[in-house]
C-alpha cells in the first residue's frame, strides 16, 4: 500500500516525534509512505480566512501532487489535516472557490479527486485495528490513557467524516487495540485554547486546565493526542501527568520506539 | 377541424410582470384551429368565466385553452365554466405559465416565449381532444381510521355519531396514543388521563365504532369509495372475546423484568401485561419475546390462573379483509432518538431525559408514583435545566434533527417548569430557549405565568455540553443576553425531543399512494384551503401525522377531518374520472404485461371470440380495464407492447402533439 503523506512544518521542527514515529510504524504496519516533494504549508487554520484563495493554494498543491502519483494523501497533524480536508472540501463543493483557485494554478484543473485520510483512519479503516493488535510486542499492560480530540480533528463533521465529534471513539479504540485501558472524560473533545495562547494565556490556560483536570479526575495516566498545538497548550498550562502523540504510544507498543529515537 | 378558443390570464402580475400576454394571445390567435384569443386580468373571476362563457356560445367553439396558473389550482373550476356554456368539460386544456414559466423566469422574452410555446402544445392537443363523460361508482358508507391516538379517537367518534360505521386499527395493545402517557395539559392543567378516558370509553361503548387493537393495516386496494383493506391482527396469545381484564395473569407471570414501554422503559412489566389501567381493549397481551411459554414451552402459569380460559398459546397471526368507503389516517408522531445529540450526555447519564419521560416521572400512574425523583438514584432533584429545540430548528445540523419547528415543546416545558416549581419549591428550574413561541389561545399567559409567578428561570441561549461529573451534571450554556458563558450543575436534565411522524407513515403513505414532504409528514390537498384531506381522494388527514400539532390542534383537526368523511359517505353514488385507460382488443397481443404493472388491479384478461375473414372463429385472449377502479396512471400505455392500451383524455397521439408543438 502506497501514500502520498505530508507532514506539514510542525512536524518538521517541534513536534518532529510525531512525524519520526508515524513513518516507523507505518512501515511495520505495511502502509508506504512517500513525503510529497518540495511541499510548503499546509496554509494555516481554515477558517479564519476562509475567503482568502491564495493561502488555500499551497494545500491544493498538496492535493493535486497526490493526485499525479495516482495515490491517496495521508496526514498526521491534526491542524494540517483539517486545512487540506476544508480546501478539498471547499472545491468539490463551492465553484467560485473552485474557479479562482484553478485560474490561480496554471497547471491541469483540480476538482478535489484526491482522497485524504488522516494517520487515525489509515490505521482504522485502511490497516484496521484488529492488525495493528496483531503487531503489538510491547502491550500498554492496562495504562490509563485518555484521548484528547481537540476540536480541528472531528470538526465540523460534515467535512472532516472521521467520528461522532461529540462521542468519538477512534482513538480509544486504538488505545485498546494496543492494550491500553481507554479513559472517557467530558472535556475530551474541547478546545485547548488553540491560538488565544498568543493574546491572552491565561483564558488559554483555563481551557487547557480544563482538559487535563477533566482527564485526570477520570483517572488519566497520561493523555494522548495528535495535534502539536494541543500538547504545548496542555504543557505549557502545566498539566502534571504526561502528554505524548498518538504515535508515541503506537510506537512504543510496536517495538519500534528506540529505533526510530535513533534516528 | 376544432373551433379553439384561447383564454390567456395576466394573474395581475403573477403572469403579466414577466410574460407579455399580449402577445401570447396574438401569437395563439394564428396557431391551426384557433378562432378565438383573448387576455384577461384575472381569468377566474367570474367577470373572466363570463368571458368564455360567451365566446363559446358566440364562436362556436369546440374546444379551449386557458393559459394559466397550475391545472391543479383552477383546472375544475374553468371545466365547470366551459359545462356552464355547454361545452364538455374535457374539451379544456390549461397550459401552465404561472408555476413552470412566470414565476421561475425573470425576464420578459424568455417567459413570452415560453409561454408561446406552451399555449401552442396545449391547442396541439386540444385539436385531438374528444368529449368524455364520467361513470359512477357506489360508495361503501364505512370508514376505517388508521392509529387510535387523540386523532382517531376523536374522528372515529365525531363518524359514528353522524352514523356510519368507523373501524379504528392500532398498533399497540390500547388505543390512546401519546395523550395517555401525559401528565398535565397545558394550558388549563387538567390531567391528560381525566380527560381522555371517558372518550377511550366512548369508542370502546360505540356502537357504530370497532377497535382492532394490536393491529396494522398490511394491504389497501380500490379507490375512493369502494378501498379494499386487509388488517394484520397480530397474534396476542389472549381471546379478546374471554378475556375479562382481570389483570390476575400480569400479577402471576414469573418474567418480571421486561421492559415497561409505556413507561418509557423507566421500570419493568410482566411478559403478560395490559399497558394501564383505563386501557382500552381492557384485555391482556403477551409478549412474545419475553414468554417463556411461546420461547421454550416451559411456564403456562397464566393459562392456569386465568379462570376465563381466555389464553391461547397457538393464537396466529389472522388477516380480516374490509371493505371502507373512506380512510383517515391518524399515524401520530413520535420524538426523536437522542442517538445523535451525544454533547447533551443522554446516553451517558440517566438523570438526562427526554420531556416524554419527564411526563411519566411525573405522572402518579408512573414508575415514581408521581414523586419527581431522579433515575439514577431516587433523589430528590434540587437543580433541573430544560433545554428547548433539541433536534428541532436544527438547519446546520440538519443530517442530526429536523429544520422545522416541533411547536408543541415551548409550551409543554413551560407546563414542567411551572408544576414542578408549584410542586416543589426548593427546586432551582432553569430553561434555556432559542425563542419563546408561544402563540395559541392563553398560551402566552400561561408562559408569563411560569417566568413571573412561579420564578422559573429562562436563559435565552443554548446548552454547549452536558457533562455527568460524580453525581451531577455540569451543564455548560449560553445566556446571549447577558453576554456570558454560564456553568450550572444541574441533578436532572431535561430535553425537548423534536418530534417525527411515526415510522409506520411512510409504509402506509405507499400503500394508500398518498404523497409525504421530506419529513415524512403527510402532504395536505391544498396547504391552506384543504388541509385535511391528502391529494389522493378519498384519504383525510387527522393530527400530527399531518405535521405538529397539539391536543386543542388535533381535536380540531380530526373534527373536520369527520367533517369531510361524512360528506363523502353521505352520497350515494361518486362521479369518476373519465381519463382512464382502455385497450383496442384488435390490437391486444393477451400478452399480460399491463396487467402485471397496474398498481391498481384494474386489468384483467377474458377470452374472446373474434370472426375471421374466412368465417370461422378465433378465441383470443384479450386485456379488459375496469373504468371504475383505473386511476389513469397511465403505466399500462407505457409497457404495452403492441401499442393496444390507451390513456383517454391522454392518448399517446395527444401527448406526442404536444411534444411536436414545443420541438416545432
Amino acid at each position: 500500500m502506497k501514500f502520498s503523506y505530508f507532514p506539514g512544518c510542525t512536524l518538521k521542527n517541534k513536534a518532529k516525534i510525531l512525524d519520526v514515529y508515524a513513518r516507523k510504524c507505518a512501515e511495520v504496519l505495511g502502509a508506504e509512505l512517500e513525503e510529497i516533494e518540495n511541499w510548503q504549508c499546509c496554509g494555516g487554520v481554515f477558517t479564519t480566512a476562509k475567503d482568502e484563495v491564495a493561502t488555500k493554494l499551497s494545500s491544493v498543491r498538496i492535493l493535486k501532487e497526490a493526485l499525479r502519483k495516482e495515490t491517496d494523501l495521508v496526514t498526521v497533524c491534526s491542524a494540517c489535516h483539517n486545512v487540506v480536508k476544508q480546501t478539498n472540501y471547499a472545491i468539490q463543493t463551492d465553484k467560485e472557490f473552485a474557479g479562482k483557485v484553478n485560474r490561480y494554478m496554471a497547471e491541469d484543473e483540480y476538482n478535489g479527486e484526491t482522497k485524504i485520510y488522516h494517520y487515525l483512519e489509515l490505521l482504522r479503516d485502511v490497516i484496521g485495528f484488529d492488525k495493528v493488535k496483531e503487531k503489538v510486542v510491547n502491550s500498554l499492560n492496562g495504562k490509563k490513557v485518555a484521548a484528547y480530540y481537540g476540536c480541528l480533528l472531528l470538526r465540523p463533521n460534515s467535512v472532516m467524516r472521521m467520528d461522532d465529534p461529540e462521542n468519538p471513539s477512534i482513538i480509544e479504540d486504538l488505545i485498546r487495540a494496543i492494550g491500553g485501558e481507554a479513559i472517557v472524560y467530558p472535556a475530551r473533545n474541547e478546545c485547548c485554547g488553540g491560538y488565544v495562547r498568543l493574546e491572552s494565556p491565561e483564558l488559554a490556560n483555563k481551557k487547557s486546565n480544563n482538559v487535563f483536570n477533566s482527564a485526570m479526575n477520570a483517572g488519566a495516566e497520561v493523555i494522548v493526542t495528535a495535534c502539536p498545538l494541543c500538547k504545548y497548550n496542555l504543557e505549557k498550562s502545566g498539566c502534571e501527568i504526561p502528554v505524548v502523540y498518538i504515535t508515541e504510544l503506537l510506537a512504543d507498543a510496536l517495538g519500534v520506539k528506540e529505533d526510530a529515537d535513533e534516528q | 377541424m376544432q373551433r379553439i378558443g384561447v383564454f390567456v390570464c395576466w394573474c395581475g402580475s403573477n403572469i403579466a410582470g414577466t410574460v407579455d400576454v399580449e402577445a401570447v394571445s396574438e401569437a395563439l390567435k394564428r396557431e391551426p384551429g384557433v378562432v378565438f384569443s383573448t387576455n384577461y386580468q384575472y381569468m377566474c373571476s367570474q367577470a373572466g368565466q363570463d368571458i368564455i362563457k360567451d365566446a363559446i356560445k358566440e364562436h362556436r367553439l369546440t374546444g379551449i385553452v386557458v393559459c394559466s396558473c397550475s391545472p391543479r389550482m383552477h383546472e375544475a373550476t374553468f371545466r365547470k365554466t366551459a359545462a356552464a356554456a355547454g361545452l364538455n368539460p374535457y374539451m379544456v386544456e390549461i397550459a401552465n405559465i404561472r408555476e413552470q414559466c412566470s414565476w421561475v423566469h425573470k425576464e420578459m422574452p424568455i417567459g413570452t416565449e415560453k409561454a408561446i410555446i406552451l399555449g401552442k402544445a396545449a391547442v396541439a392537443k386540444v385539436n385531438l381532444n374528444t368529449p368524455l363523460t364520467p361513470g359512477e361508482s357506489p360508495v361503501t358508507k364505512r370508514a376505517l381510521v388508521i392509529g387510535g391516538g387523540i386523532a382517531g379517537i376523536q374522528t372515529a367518534l365525531d363518524i359514528a355519531d353522524a352514523g356510519f360505521e368507523v373501524d379504528i386499527v392500532e398498533k399497540k395493545p390500547t388505543i390512546g396514543g401519546k395523550m395517555a402517557q401525559l401528565d398535565k395539559t397545558f394550558p388549563t392543567l387538567d390531567c391528560a388521563a381525566c380527560i381522555l378516558t371517558p372518550k377511550m370509553v366512548d369508542v370502546a361503548q360505540h356502537e357504530k365504532i370497532r377497535i382492532f387493537s394490536y393491529s396494522e393495516v398490511s394491504e389497501v386496494k380500490g379507490f375512493v369509495g369502494n378501498f379494499d383493506v386487509t388488517i394484520k391482527k397480530n397474534a396476542r396469545y389472549v381471546k379478546e372475546d374471554l378475556c375479562t381484564g382481570c389483570g390476575l395473569c400480569t400479577e402471576k407471570c414469573p418474567m418480571k423484568k421486561c421492559a415497561n414501554e409505556f413507561n418509557l422503559g423507566m421500570d419493568t412489566r410482566r411478559a403478560i401485561y395490559i399497558p394501564f389501567a383505563q386501557a382500552v381493549p381492557k384485555v391482556a397481551t403477551i409478549d412474545p419475546d419475553n414468554c417463556n411459554m411461546l420461547k421454550n414451552g416451559k411456564c403456562g402459569v397464566c393459562a392456569k390462573v386465568c379462570t376465563a380460559g381466555a389464553i391461547d398459546y397457538t393464537q396466529k397471526d389472522e388477516y380480516i379483509e374490509e371493505k371502507y368507503g373512506a380512510i383517515v389516517v391518524a399515524t401520530g408522531f413520535n420524538p426523536i432518538s437522542m442517538d445523535k445529540f451525544d454533547e447533551f450526555a443522554y446516553n451517558q447519564s440517566k438523570d438526562v431525559i427526554t420531556s416524554l419521560e419527564f411526563e411519566r416521572l411525573t405522572n402518579a400512574a408512573g414508575p415514581t408514583a408521581g414523586k419527581l425523583l431522579r433515575p439514577s438514584d431516587g433523589k430528590h432533584p434540587e437543580t433541573i435545566v430544560f433545554v428547548q429545540c433539541v433536534g428541532s430548528r436544527c438547519d446546520a445540523c440538519a443530517e442530526k434533527g429536523k429544520e422545522y419547528c416541533s411547536k408543541i415543546c415551548c409550551m409543554y416545558t413551560a407546563k414542567h417548569a411551572m408544576l414542578t416549581r408549584d410542586k416543589y419549591p426548593d427546586t432551582d428550574v432553569y430553561v434555556f430557549y432559542i425563542d419563546v413561541r408561544t402563540p395559541g389561545k392563553n398560551f402566552d399567559e400561561f408562559y408569563r405565568r411560569a417566568v413571573e409567578e412561579y420564578g422559573v428561570h429562562y436563559i435565552k441561549g443554548m446548552v454547549g455540553k452536558v457533562s455527568p461529573e460524580g453525581d451531577k451534571l455540569i451543564v455548560q450554556a449560553s445566556d446571549l443576553l447577558a453576554d456570558k458563558q454560564l456553568k450550572i450543575e444541574a441533578d436532572l436534565v431535561v430535553l425537548a425531543a423534536a418530534i417525527e411522524p411515526d415510522k409506520s407513515a411512510r409504509s402506509l403513505a405507499t400503500m394508500l399512494t398518498a404523497s409525504m414532504d421530506t419529513n415524512d409528514f403527510f402532504t395536505e390537498a391544498h396547504p391552506k384551503l384543504r388541509p385535511v384531506e391528502s391529494p389522493t381522494a378519498g384519504v383525510f388527514l387527522s393530527g400530527a401525522c399531518q405535521g405538529p400539532k397539539d391536543i386543542p390542534e388535533t381535536v380540531s383537526q380530526a373534527g373536520a377531518a369527520a367533517a369531510k368523511v361524512i360528506g363523502l359517505l353521505a352520497k350515494d353514488k361518486l362521479v369518476g374520472n373519465p381519463c382512464v385507460a382502455h385497450s383496442n382488443e384488435m390490437m391486444c397481443n393477451g400478452c399480460s404485461s399491463c396487467e402485471r404493472v397496474c398498481p391498481y388491479g384494474a386489468i384483467t384478461y377474458e377470452a374472446k371470440e373474434f370472426r375471421m375473414p374466412d368465417r370461422t372463429t378465433l378465441v383470443r385472449r384479450i386485456a379488459v380495464v375496469n373504468p371504475a377502479v383505473c386511476q389513469g396512471c397511465g403505466c399500462c400505455t407505457v409497457v404495452c407492447p403492441s401499442g393496444a392500451m390507451d390513456l383517454k383524455g391522454f392518448a399517446n397521439e395527444q401527448i406526442m402533439a404536444e411534444v411536436d408543438a414545443i420541438c416545432k
